[in-house]
């Protein structure tokens, strides 16, 4: 199965490890959407980094609201680390959903590295 | 140790709007605890803002700084080289140091970048409450250890109201009665004879009703 | 036994009868009449008017000024004063206001949090408590001093009370609680309304037990229910309530139409019970917005006409 070529993959341990900052920041280096990929709630590997990676997703949608880049740019999705159907269809999703809101309202201003 | 809460952004934004070259000013020790303006949360904020601005179409340069303290002069001299680079500082520290770098650099706007609240303990992670309000008189060795003046919302001396309902204050079942507490206390360290003492009239000239206080030590005066 | 004061009350009290108070709420304005209509509706029947105080906390006309208007049609105040809107100066000034147009009963009281009224964003003083107001108003009639120490000119002679409720919590304080109102100085209590009777009857065994029903008069706080929804409100809503299921009940069974005529009934039914209860020295009906039944519930309780006491 093939999933956009419009996705770049960063491969972490747990979604746990996804700081506020990583998604800001990429964000603000002119990244159109952001999005995590952890574990089922309760499956996850390392107890609750799932849990914290969707508390810290919704604290940046927030910001991102708040500052008129758009918070529906950044989500939080769960499956097990097996479902590569699922992987695909959430990035083809995913892509849509970014392609309709267009690009990083902040991408073609001034761009300073951060 | 202080208590303070993140100031809504919008807030922010509409006090430094006028300027283009800031400084966010974190602390590194109570409102890191509290998680509300240490280094993470200047970081945090400093995204947001560089965001907002370039939204904006504008040119602000936003830059990040912790001080280990804003509350002792020997950590705000350390502002002393640059502080001329900025038209103007937010600063994440509690009220106290907001007002300190204020003092110490006259001519740079400071903003608060936090709403201080009050000096509680930390209950869990993401949960503090408040225990003293400095009244400067101290009668926790009448009380069990449990305070009346910042945990009674009456700040009855002699309690409790009769508005309490089950061991819970009249304002809302989230709070505690606080002389439920106290009794509770007394009782478990068998000193339950001291509630019928009648507590004496508050000075409160050594609280906030007496003006502004200070605390001079001329044994450790250089 | 000689009274201490002028007050009508005080001397009902030490006389041997049963006393009955009232309570009057000022209106949200500046209109006397609403007192005064008031008043002379209950006057006849009652030894003395309580006027609230700002009472939850919503902004009315002031005590004080209320009590005066009493006073000058010949009814007997006794003026509520609570601790939260006022610090020790205003306190002691009023009490001062009120001793010169010759009102001699006092209510000494916290208050409810303004959190409850219309000025919730407002301070709160709370520079005494009710037991310290106690206290005060002791002292300055006692010694004839301020709290500063300086003399006051003619000292107010007040009666002083407080309330005591003996269905909040925590029960087993309610009686150590009383105690230590008698200490601060309180002569007489009137309690927050009773519905559970067996309840009240305890709190005032284990009040006879430790004496205290000598050291101080008690006065039975009596509400008439007007319908079962209020009832239920009242067991629901109001924190230190105890409203038992069987009231509740008893009037949920009644036909509507009847159902104010039924809370009437209880509450003279339950005047009758507790005129035995040893200790209790008189009533404090509150019939809040319900005035007119008053004059009713004083004499069927066989509690009119009120003694005639010379002055």
């Amino acid at each position: 199965m093939s999933y956009p070529t419009h996705i770049k993959i960063i491969r972490v341990p747990c979604t746990g490890k996804v700081d506020i900052l990583h998604i800001l920041h990429a964000f603000e280096k002119g990244a159109d959407g952001v999005y995590a990929v952890g574990c089922m709630e309760g499956d996850c590997h390392y107890d609750n980094g799932n849990f914290r990676a969707r508390k810290r997703i919704e604290q940046a949608k927030k910001i991102l609201d708040a500052v008129g880049v758009g918070g529906e740019r950044a989500a939080m999705f769960n499956m097990a680390s097996s479902e590569g159907p699922r992987f695909a269809e959430v990035a083809i999703e995913m892509v849509e959903k970014i392609k309709q809101l267009g690009p990083n309202p902040i991408k073609f201003k001034k761009v300073r590295a951060a | 140790m202080i208590v303070a809460d993140k100031k809504p952004i919008e807030e922010i934004i509409e006090d430094i709007k006028p300027y283009e070259r800031i400084l966010i000013l974190g602390c590194n020790e109570c409102v890191t605890v509290c998680e509300a303006g240490g280094k993470k949360e200047v970081g945090i904020l400093a995204s947001a803002l560089r965001m907002y601005f370039l939204s904006q179409g504008r040119d602000v340069t936003i830059d990040e700084k912790t001080l280990e303290r804003q509350c002792d002069h020997e950590y705000l001299e350390e502002l002393r080289a640059d502080i001329d680079k900025y038209d103007a500082v937010v600063s994440l520290a509690c009220g106290v140091g907001v007002q300190f770098m204020a003092e110490t650099y006259f001519t740079t706007p400071v903003f608060p970048g936090v709403n201080t609240c009050f000096m509680g303990v930390t209950e869990e992670r993401g949960r503090w409450s408040e225990r003293c309000q400095g009244c400067g008189q101290c009668i926790l060795s009448r009380t069990g250890g449990i305070c009346p003046v910042s945990r009674c919302a009456k700040r009855l001396m002699n309690g409790p109201c009769g508005g309490s309902s089950n061991g819970k204050c009249e304002i809302n079942k989230e709070v505690i009665c606080a002389w439920q507490l106290i009794i509770e206390r007394l009782k478990a360290l068998g000193k339950m004879e001291t509630y019928e003492v009648l507590s004496p009239i508050k000075d409160w000239s050594t609280d906030r009703a007496g003006g502004p206080r200070k605390v001079v030590r001329e044994d450790v005066q250089p | 036994m000689k009274t201490k004061t002028p007050s009508r009350l005080e001397k009902v009290l030490v006389s041997g009868h049963l006393a009955v108070t009232s309570e009057c709420g000022p209106p949200r304005g500046s209109d006397p009449d609403v007192i005064t209509q008031k008043a002379n509706m209950i006057k006849d029947y009652v030894d003395a008017v309580n006027i609230t105080d700002n009472q939850t906390s919503v902004t009315r006309m002031c005590s004080l000024a209320a009590c005066i208007r009493l006073k000058l049609l010949g009814v007997d105040p006794v003026l509520q004063m609570v601790t939260r809107d006022r610090n020790r100066i205003a306190l002691q000034s009023d009490i001062l206001g009120a001793a010169s147009f010759d009102i001699h009963n006092i209510l000494c009281l916290s208050g409810d949090h303004q959190s409850f009224g219309d000025c919730p964003q407002g301070q709160n003083v709370h520079d005494l408590d009710s037991m310290q107001l106690i206290q005060t108003v002791r002292h300055m009639r006692d010694e004839g001093k301020f709290l500063g120490g300086d003399d006051i000119l003619r000292p107010p002679r007040m009666f002083v009370g407080a309330a005591a409720n003996p269905f909040a919590d925590p029960f087993e304080i309610r009686v150590p609680r009383l105690a230590k109102k008698i200490k601060a100085g309180a002569e007489f209590i009137q309690t927050q309304c009773i519905y559970n009777l067996d309840k009240f009857e305890e709190w005032m065994k284990l009040a006879r037990d430790r004496g205290l029903h000598e050291q101080v008069y008690i006065l039975a706080g009596m509400t008439p229910m007007k319908s079962a929804g209020m009832a239920r409100y009242m067991k629901n809503r109001v924190p230190g309530m105890d409203v038992p299921d069987a009231l509740v009940k008893r009037l949920a069974d009644t036909p509507k139409e009847k159902q104010a005529e039924e809370g009437l009934k209880i509450c003279i039914e339950d005047i009758q019970r507790l005129k035995a209860v040893e200790g209790v020295c008189g009533f404090h009906i509150m019939a809040i917005e319900w005035e007119e039944k008053v004059p009713e519930i004083v004499q069927k309780a066989g509690l009119f006409p009120r003694p005639k006491i010379e002055d």
